[in-house]
Formats: structure tokens, sequence, C-alpha cells
């Protein structure tokens, strides 16, 4: 025990005497959280859109006159007719179109009720959320003032329509997705590189001439990061706690040993990268390219796995982030138990276990 | 075998695929001995050396080393034998101090041990100024130095260098085989392999490998009246040409 203490001190000042890794561990997740956090923030302004008005009277026109003047908007565009919404939003510049309907002032009147339709761009599904949020309430503002003094209220109905991305994924998608990637990050590339170092210096060799076999050198080394990477996962919970004001819906406890899970999974297959790496440098390279692009591209983080194409969703399932993200997107998001997210867990755990066992035959083939 | 051999190798053979790396190597070194071992590059030393440390199997053949079989008894060799590769073998980002603290916790040494250790260490080397400064910070030749005496931490009844001096100018050379000598007279086994010739006349027997087989295996003195030659550098350059 007082050998693996020793060595597990050791780890220590490798990681804390370099700056590099330093940075990497701690400074990174805090700055891609924080980038991330403030890149998809709720706040919006004067976002360009436009007009399709089938009725101009005055109502719509006294509406579009509270859009233009508030700081939020900005009116790039009258369009009149409804072919030419989709070329208006393919530009690229506008993000949002009003559609109000014909007679929509003889309709208030009348039938004490108006539609306007809200068209958002919703490629970006966060800030086409927000916008159909803000002209909601302006909506309603305008709402209350006609009401004032008025026995049978008039209502103006707005319908949302987001074009492009029809399910809009949730404001806090993000958390979830930036902790799996700094997690992979963390314990697979970590990890990788520190054994790979080690082959490197040869140092390795004087390790396994050592009395230590080589399961307790591999378990030394990646102990260290075991500890590291659930510091990481805590310091990211707290960041979307109490900056983000992200509500975590469901048990703390399970989100930690789900978490815990996938570190395991990633250092696992650290471990793997580093017994087929020669180099410092092709731990890193085949990290980034093997791990991270897949789990950025694949893992549903940023694309939705349902609208890609059928190959890629078959080989999105053998990325252990994408069921990481589902299990922890389920925690957080919505709040449920172990009874919603035992299959993907399983899932992870047999991944878990297929790569330690992978890495313990390749790298007992090493040492040959 | 006799109780005085330390290392005992026997028509020992490393084949990669089709590749013949150690070519069927028979030889024994007894205790105290300083054996040089001896090679061009590629001719096998390593590969060899290897397999006596315990860290790459043998395809045929047997090996002994102190007293324990290297294929059935591979922890209890390790135990026993000190090793310091040609590549620099202690931590740079670490000082002196806790390389020695690091090394001799892996090798299970107690506490006091270490400590007791390390201090002579630091007296023996003069160290007292650097003991705190990081390895890396030293200049090379006492990086080996420390290194060596690291190696011998917790007293293995044989060392295996392998190139220790590579690199390292003739005066620190020079204070390094002295390091070797009286750990040698100490009763440690040397196992050394150099490419300085100058340093094969410091070796009590030196074998030469040629081609992955010992071509030649004697003292320094009897190879080059064997060779008819005056420096063991010819002894090498004779034996390699007759090869090819």
């Amino acid at each position: 025990m007082n050998r693996f203490i020793g060595f597990i001190k050791k780890e220590f000042y490798h990681i804390l005497r370099d700056r590099r890794s330093l940075f990497i561990l701690f400074g990174m997740p805090i700055v891609q959280v924080m980038l991330f956090g403030f890149a998809i923030t709720n706040e919006i302004n004067n976002v360009d859109i436009a007009i399709l008005d089938h009725s101009k009277d005055v109502n719509t026109k006294e509406i579009i006159n509270k859009i233009a003047t508030s700081k939020y908007f900005s009116i790039k565009g009258f369009i009149s007719h409804e072919d030419e919404i989709e070329p208006t939003f393919r530009k690229g510049k506008i993000k949002a179109v009003l559609n109000f309907e014909k007679n929509f002032s003889k309709n208030l009147v009348t039938q004490k009720k108006a539609t306007v339709q809200i068209l958002t761009d919703a490629t970006d599904p966060n800030t086409a959320n927000t916008i159909s949020n803000y002209i909601g309430s302006i909506l309603q503002n305008y709402q209350q003032e006609l009401n004032q003094g008025l026995k049978l209220p008039y209502q103006i109905i707005p319908k949302t329509r987001m074009v492009f991305n029809p399910e809009l994924k949730s404001v806090y998608m993000f958390v979830p997705g930036v902790m799996t990637i700094i997690l992979m990050l963390v314990s697979a590339m970590m990890t990788s590189i520190s054994i790979t170092k080690e082959k490197e210096l040869g140092t390795m060799e004087i390790l396994l001439v050592s009395p230590l076999n080589p399961f307790q050198v591999i378990v030394g080394k990646v102990v260290p990061y075991i500890l590291l990477s659930i510091i990481n996962a805590v310091v990211i919970i707290l960041l979307s706690i109490f900056v983000f004001k992200m509500p975590v819906q469901g048990s703390l406890f399970l989100l930690g040993a789900e978490s815990t899970l996938f570190i395991i999974n990633a250092l696992s297959l650290g471990i793997l990268i580093s017994t087929v790496a020669a180099t410092q440098q092709a731990a890193m390279m085949t990290s980034l390219m093997g791990l991270m692009l897949p789990v950025i591209l694949l893992s549903g983080f940023i694309f939705p796995i349902s609208s890609m194409p059928l190959p890629l969703q078959m080989i999105s399932n053998i990325i252990p982030a994408k069921w990481f993200i589902i299990i922890i997107k389920g925690i957080m998001l919505k709040g449920v138990g172990l009874a919603y997210v035992w299959k993907e867990t399983l899932i992870l755990i047999g991944m878990t276990i297929f790569f330690i066992g992978l890495s313990v035959k390749k790298y007992k083939i090493r040492l040959e | 075998m006799t109780e005085d051999n330390m290392i005992q190798v026997e028509n020992l053979t490393k084949m990669f695929g089709d590749f013949t790396a150690v070519n069927n190597i028979s030889f024994e070194v007894g205790k105290g001995e300083v054996f040089g071992f001896l090679g061009a590059n590629g001719a096998g030393k390593t590969t060899a050396m290897k397999m006596l440390i315990g860290i790459s199997e043998p395809t045929h053949g047997n090996a002994t080393v102190a007293g324990y079989n290297v294929l059935t008894h591979a922890e209890h060799v390790k135990r026993n034998i000190g090793y310091m590769s040609q590549r620099f073998s202690l931590y740079n980002d670490l000082t002196i101090k806790e390389n020695i603290v690091f090394f001799g916790g892996i090798y299970g040494l107690s506490s006091a041990d270490i400590k007791e250790k390390s201090q002579a260490m630091i007296n023996e080397l003069g160290l007292h100024d650097m003991a705190d400064s990081l390895v890396g910070s030293l200049p090379l030749g006492w990086k080996q130095k420390v290194a060596f005496s690291v190696a011998m931490l917790h007293n293995p009844k044989i060392i295996f260098l392998d190139e220790p001096t590579g690199g390292v100018d003739p005066i620190t050379r020079r204070q390094f085989w002295e390091m070797i000598y009286m750990e040698a007279n100490r009763g440690v086994t040397i196992f050394v392999t150099t490419h300085y010739m100058d340093e094969a006349e410091y070796c009590d027997r030196v074998s030469i490998m040629v081609a992955g087989k010992i071509e030649a295996l004697d003292t320094p003195k009897n190879l080059k009246r064997q060779f008819q030659v005056d420096s063991m550098n010819q002894v090498f350059l004779k034996l390699a040409r007759n090869i090819e």
C-alpha cells in the first residue's frame, strides 16, 4: 500500500509541475464551460427579422412598430408571399419572420382573436427559442394595452414554428455535452499521454524491471486521473448550477456514479491508446482524432443523431459518449432515475470491460 | 550450476518472427564479477539483457539470475537485480530526494530505510546543495551517477547497466567506473553493456556479440593475446571483419 501511495504521489508531482497539463486539466474545463455557456446565452440583441403582413391594418402596424422600437429586433425587410419565407432564411441574415394573417384587425374585433405566426430559423435552436419567447412577450404586452377597460378581451395568438429543426433541443443541452467532452479529453488523452511519456523517456522499462507488476504500474498511473476527473466533473456541475442557473432535476448521487463510470470508461480507452501509440505525440493525435472528433460530431451533442444518415447513426452506437449524454441529459434535465437509464448504463459498463480486457491483452503483447 | 554463478545462461534464443535477434547464447557470470557485454548496435545485446531482467520472454533456452529462473520466477529475479538503462532512468521533474523516495518505495523499502539510505547517498556523492533541486537541472554526468546510486538503493545482488556512460565526458566516465568497482568489491555482480572499447579493458571478462551470437568470451588480456593485438578496439574490429 505504501508503495502504491508513493506511486500516486509521484504521479501528482508530474501533473502539478507541468504547466501544460495543469492548464488542460483545470483551465480548459472552466474556459470551455464559460465559452459554451456565454456563447449560447439567452440574451439576444438586434436580431434581424422580416415581416409578412397580409392585412396591413392599424393593429399590425402598431405591433410592427413595437417590435421595431425594441432593442432586441431590427426589421430588415418586408415580404409579400409565403414562398419568400424560406429563401429569406436561406440567405442566413434573417432569424425570424412574423406572418400576420389576413384581416387581422377585423378578426380581432369580430372574433375577439387573431393569429400571428412566428417562424424562426432553428438551425441555432437556442437563439430560435429565445427569439420566439421575446416576440411572444411583446405581443402579450400589446394585447394587455389593447384590453385595458374592455370587458371581452381581445386575444392575439402567436403560433410558433421552428424552421429547419422542428424538434427544438433544450437550452441546457451544452452542459452535458461539454462535460462529456472534457471528461473524455482529460481522462483518455491525459492518461494516454502520461503513460506514453514514461515509455518515451525509458522510465517505463525501469518500472517494469521493478517488483511492481504491469497491472500495478497502470493502476498507479490511472488513479490520479480518476481523482482529477471527478473534481472536474464536480466543477462543471457547480458552474452550470451557479453560473448558468441550470437546474439539476435528478439525483446528484446517480449523476456522480454515472460520471465515474464514464470516467473509467474513458480511462480504459486512454490505456488502450497508450498500448498502441509509441510517442506522446502519437497518443495525443490518436486521442484527438479517434476520440474527440467522434465525441463532438457523432455523440448527439451538437448534431442530432436522429437527423444523421443511417450509417452514421449506426456508428454513433459504438461511441460511449452518446450513451453517457443520454444518461446525464436524462438525469440533469428530466430528472429520471436509474430505472430509465439502466440500459445505457449497462452498455457503458460492457464497453468499459471490453476496453480494459483489450488493453490488458495488448499490453501483454507489447512486453514480449 | 555452481553456487557462485550469479547469472547462468544456456542456449538462450529470441526470435522476432523469422529474425533471430539472439542466437543460442550460453555463458555464466560469477559473483562480484564485472562482466562486459559488448557488441555493435543491433547485435542483440539489449534483447539478451531484456530477457535476463525479465521483461522479455526467451523463445528457447534457459537463464537463471541470482539463482532464480527468469521464466518461472521473474518476480524473484526482479527483487534481486538493479537496472539502469541507456536512456535516462530517473524522473526529470522530480527532485533527487523525491526520486530516491519513489524508487525506494516501489522496491518496498521502509520509510526509515529510505531516509537513511538517501542521507548516505547524498553524503557519498556530495549532493547536499542539490538534493532538493529537480533532476532535470543537473548535468548529465551527475544524473548518471545519481541514477546508478538509485539503482543500487535496494541492495541488489546484480546490477544490469545498459550503456550507462553514453554521452558522458571522459572524467565522469572514469568516476562512474570507480563507483562500479566499489560495488563490485562489495560483492555485487556487474553486468554492463558498452560501446566504448576502452571501458571493455576495465571488465574482468568480456563477451563480444556479433549478429546475435557470442563470438568471443574471455578476459581482455586473453582476448588481446588470442587476436594478437594490443587493444580491445582492435579485437572488436578484427572479430567483426572476420565474421563479415
